[in-house]
């Protein structure tokens, strides 16, 4: 017992230095200094030092939990030792900056990152004071925050976490609410200058805070409450819930305006390409990093057959029937689905790694062709194409944002509902089963090349109509649009989202491209967090935001026995 | 005989063939043709030639980290290509203020060697906090979770150097003793730098043969990647073993980085990806998990593509055959996993674990 009441200095220093690291990292990557431009409470705190903050937080946070003995009486101390010590080596950063003129390597080691890191003093021993003092107050929080009743302690995260996002997307709500005057009004007081105001960041902090815990307390009466009321009821609940969401999606454009509807539409592509990726490796396991190569087919398929700009002077290409939209969708979807088998059919016999290093090469080959001078007569090589058609139904021309969006939301509709068709019936379980196992799946009838032929061709669908629209969209047609980072970017949301999970795709493809688009100065840093954030998905929650039934089972038990699921039988 | 095989053969099976044959058939009459039309003569040939294998012996140099932490872990380690690179960038640094300060002119071996030594010393940091942090917790779960984590940790660390050191493009600075080229007689002239890349990709991994072959610790290593679980048993540190694993892949990739910087000047953060995806090529065309396979598929890759492009396809009349180098080496990925998954030397491994 003597130990568990000893301070526990090493374990606190250790926190402290891996928060230390991570915040000299963010620090020297540039994220600070570029995210600084942006409030997240209006004149008190932005949004580079909330990054810091949170790094210094987490560190707190993590040595109070490892600090052993009684709580209270050495999490705040140990939080204390551990912010101090993230704060000191930020502190160390702002003394060697100018001494060893680190600018030269490190382009982001510059004047201006001391200057938030000392929190704009003149003098550099004041603010190296504000800094240690700062960080040991919030590694102090973080231990304060370690050591409340657990319901308290995830209403408090919580609120945080929604001061922080609206706080971010205030120049986004504050867009939306000019379109609708009378809302605005009313809420306008919560926003400042730059980001939330203080009295708006109290608000939404006590409302969240109490929300979440009155709903921890409350919320199971309510839901017993609505549980017990007639099948009528339930009925018309459920009906009227549809009908409100179908208003909402039709109003939403003119709600949003052109620029948000455009963010709206990326989202919607992307949606619609995670739709077709989810059933290649989310249904049937099938991991493959080529998949822009579709999105790519689709798109130069349209453009090659509704593309006005022809001929050997007026245009890029020399052979294009002009079509027109609706034509050439059906073709380029056809198109994209017969490329899927053509690929699908060399990888039939590989699996895992292997496969995923084939697709990433057709993705490859599939760029650098349409890059090279080979095929430049007929797809425009890095002149691409121009003046791609654009849809029409009777009056309405698919040219602006706020038409297109009904266009691809049409599009994700049907995706969607193809999905969850699929994934319920014959197709659907087949590829689940294989996914589980290939062998068994085999030995128990199903037929493998069909069903993985099918699985390639359904995503490869997707991706055709998804690339048909946005070359549609765009207007024209450029090989560098079409690189691995997007079937990065795709396979990133739907494993943020959660492999196999419908909703799940929405979510991610919400989060992972429609927060970017928003907010300019994460583009740059986009692929960093990407990055990032896989390796802390699988660290931590390996089936995503919104998993799906089965996937959430599978990882849980996998991490609950110990048996080695040991890849593969050794021969 | 005919009616058993006419059962077992199908459409897909006809498809592949037809894929393969055409190929082939592309590659005799292509090069049938470039070498009737005569535009190159024999020195051309030598130039691409020995080129390819400087080429090929960087390739080899990185698909050997992929091939030990392969035949260890049975996985790919995709973030490899990014080890390669900080070794690689972090070196300019070195070679730049060396040149500034006159070290690298007058002494140019002792300069060299402490280029080699930091490059090295980065890639191994990188390699081994990677270990730690992304691939150890993961050991026990489903396959494609530490897949789908190294395509993460590639683009973290692609990405974080950028925001370290820029994205700009850095020119590794002329070193004298490099430049220039030796004549062998006649117009066979061969550069002084390719010489010393094939020679010192060559020491390295002969070194590196040795070790696994001769010391303890390879004899350790290669027990581990026969079976962790019976080499646990037999009283080897297995996270240890994998530990000094990656560091030897790391190590060589660090080198491989300077050699490649040293020949084309060039570096910058994106510099891994490709001969990443190429020395995963070489890796698989020789046996992935077989360590001179991997030796040998880089020489073989780099040959490829240096000849490849001009000879097969300058003769069919396509522009710019150069610009599709990339193509001949993905194509040829391709067909090496469907014809020949074990690759070159055939290591039986991989048609369990493919």
């Amino acid at each position: 017992m003597t130990k568990n009441t000893h301070f526990n200095w090493l374990n606190a220093l250790r926190m402290g230095l891996i928060g230390g690291v991570v915040a000299l990292l963010i620090s020297l990557v540039g994220m600070v200094e570029e995210f600084s431009q942006r409030d997240i409470i209006a004149g008190v705190i932005t949004m580079g030092q909330t990054l810091l903050f949170i790094a210094i937080l987490m560190a707190g946070y993590f040595a109070a939990g490892r600090a052993a003995g009684q709580p209270g009486l050495n999490s705040l101390p140990s939080g204390a030792l551990a912010g101090l010590v993230t704060a000191g080596i930020l502190a160390v950063l702002v003394v060697i900056i100018p001494l060893l003129n680190l600018r030269a390597i490190l382009p982001n080691a510059s004047p201006a990152l001391i200057r938030i890191l000392t929190f704009l003093q003149e003098s550099l021993v004041v603010g190296i004071f504000y800094l240690l003092g700062a960080g040991a107050m919030i590694g102090a929080a973080g231990g304060l925050i370690n050591i409340l009743p657990a319901g308290i302690r995830r209403a408090v995260i919580l609120a945080l976490f929604w001061v922080g996002l609206l706080g971010l997307l205030q120049e986004l709500l504050r867009v939306t609410l000019t379109n609708m005057p009378q809302v605005g009004a009313v809420l306008s007081w919560m926003f400042g200058s730059r980001g939330l105001s203080v009295p708006g960041a109290i608000a939404v902090f006590v409302a969240v805070a109490g929300g979440n815990y009155l709903w921890a307390s409350q919320g199971d009466k309510v839901q017993d409450r609505i549980r017990a009321q007639p099948p009528a009821t339930h009925r018309a609940m459920r009906w009227g819930s549809i009908v409100v969401a179908i208003a909402v999606v039709l109003y939403l454009p003119r709600v949003l305006g052109p620029y948000l509807s455009d963010v709206t539409n990326s989202v919607g592509l992307f949606i619609l390409m995670g739709l077709g990726l989810n059933i290649v490796v989310g249904f049937a396991g099938l991991l493959d990093l080529g998949y822009v190569a579709f999105f790519a087919i689709g798109a130069y398929v349209m453009g090659v057959l509704t593309s006005s700009a022809i001929g050997q002077n007026a245009g890029q290409i020399v052979f294009g029937p002009q079509l027109s939209f609706w034509q050439a969708l059906p073709i380029a979807v056809g198109v994209s689905v017969l490329f899927g088998i053509i690929l699908g059919i060399p990888v039939l016999k590989m699996r895992g790694d292997y496969l995923a290093i084939v697709t990433l090469g057709f993705g490859e080959i599939i760029r650098i062709l349409a890059l090279s001078d080979f095929l430049k007569p007929y797809i425009g090589g890095s002149q691409g194409i121009v003046e791609v058609g654009e849809g029409q139904i009777g009056p309405v021309i698919f040219n602006t944002p706020q038409t297109l969006y009904y266009l691809i939301v049409a599009g994700c509709l049907l995706a969607l509902f193809i999905s969850r068709r699929l994934r319920d019936s014959r197709p659907g379980r087949a590829w689940k089963a294989m996914r589980e196992d290939e062998d068994v799946a085999q030995a128990m009838g199903i037929n493998l090349v069909a069903t993985k032929l099918l699985a390639f061709g359904t995503g490869a669908a997707f991706s055709g109509l998804s690339g048909a629209i946005f070359a549609s969209k765009i207007g024209s047609i450029y090989p560098h649009s079409f690189s691995l980072l997007i079937s990065i970017n795709v396979l990133s949301l739907i494993i943020v989202g959660g492999m196999g999970s419908l909703p799940g795709v929405f979510v991610g493809a919400l989060v992972l491209v429609g927060l970017p688009e928003l907010l300019r100065e994460f583009s740059e840093y986009r692929l960093l967090m990407y990055g990032a954030l896989l390796i802390v998905m699988m660290l931590t929650r390996p089936e995503g935001f919104w998993p799906e039934a089965t996937h959430k089972r599978e990882f849980h038990e996998a991490a609950a026995s110990e048996v080695a699921p040991e890849s593969a039988p050794a021969s | 005989m005919l009616r058993r095989f006419l059962e077992r053969f199908t459409l897909t099976d006809l498809f592949m063939w037809l894929v393969g044959g055409s190929i082939l058939a592309l590659i005799v009459v292509g090069s049938f043709l470039t070498l009737r039309a005569g535009h190159y003569t024999a020195r051309h040939w030598f130039d691409f030639v020995v080129f390819g294998l400087a080429q090929g012996s960087v390739y080899a140099l990185i698909a050997l980290g992929y091939t030990l932490v392969y035949g260890i872990l049975r996985m790919i380690n995709f973030a490899h290509s990014e080890v390669y690179m900080s070794g690689a960038f972090t070196g300019y640094f070195v070679a730049d203020a060396m040149n500034r300060s006159g070290f690298l002119d007058q002494n140019p071996l002792l300069a060299l060697l402490a280029l080699f030594a930091v490059a090295m010393t980065t890639s191994i940091t990188v390699a081994v906090l990677l270990e730690r942090i992304a691939y150890r917790p993961l050991r026990r779960s489903p396959r494609l979770v530490p897949l789908i984590t190294a395509i993460g940790a590639s683009f973290f660390l692609q990405y974080t150097f950028r925001g370290l050191y820029g994205s700009q493009n850095r020119a590794y600075p002329d070193v004298e003793v490099l430049d220039g080229a030796w004549s062998l007689g006649g117009e066979f002239i061969i550069q002084k730098i390719q010489v010393v890349v094939i020679v010192a990709a060559a020491v390295l991994m002969f070194g590196l043969y040795t070790f696994v072959q001769r010391t303890r610790t390879g004899k350790a290593m290669r027990a581990v990647s026969e079976d962790k679980d019976v080499a646990a048993l037999m009283g080897i540190d297995v996270d240890a073993i994998i530990v000094r694993t990656f560091i030897l892949g790391a190590a060589l990739a660090g080198a491989a980085g300077v050699l490649y910087a040293l020949m084309f000047r060039q570096v910058n953060f994106f510099m891994g990806f490709i001969p990443g995806i190429k020395a995963f090529t070489a890796a698989v065309l020789g046996g992935i998990g077989n360590i001179p396979g991997a030796m040998l598929g880089g020489l073989f890759l780099g040959l490829f593509e240096s000849v490849g492009p001009t000879l097969f396809l300058d003769g069919l009349g396509i522009p710019a055959p150069y610009q599709l180098k990339d193509v001949i080496a993905f194509t040829m990925l391709v067909l090496v996993l469907i014809y020949r998954p074990t690759g070159i030397l055939g290591e039986q491994l991989t048609t369990a674990k493919a």
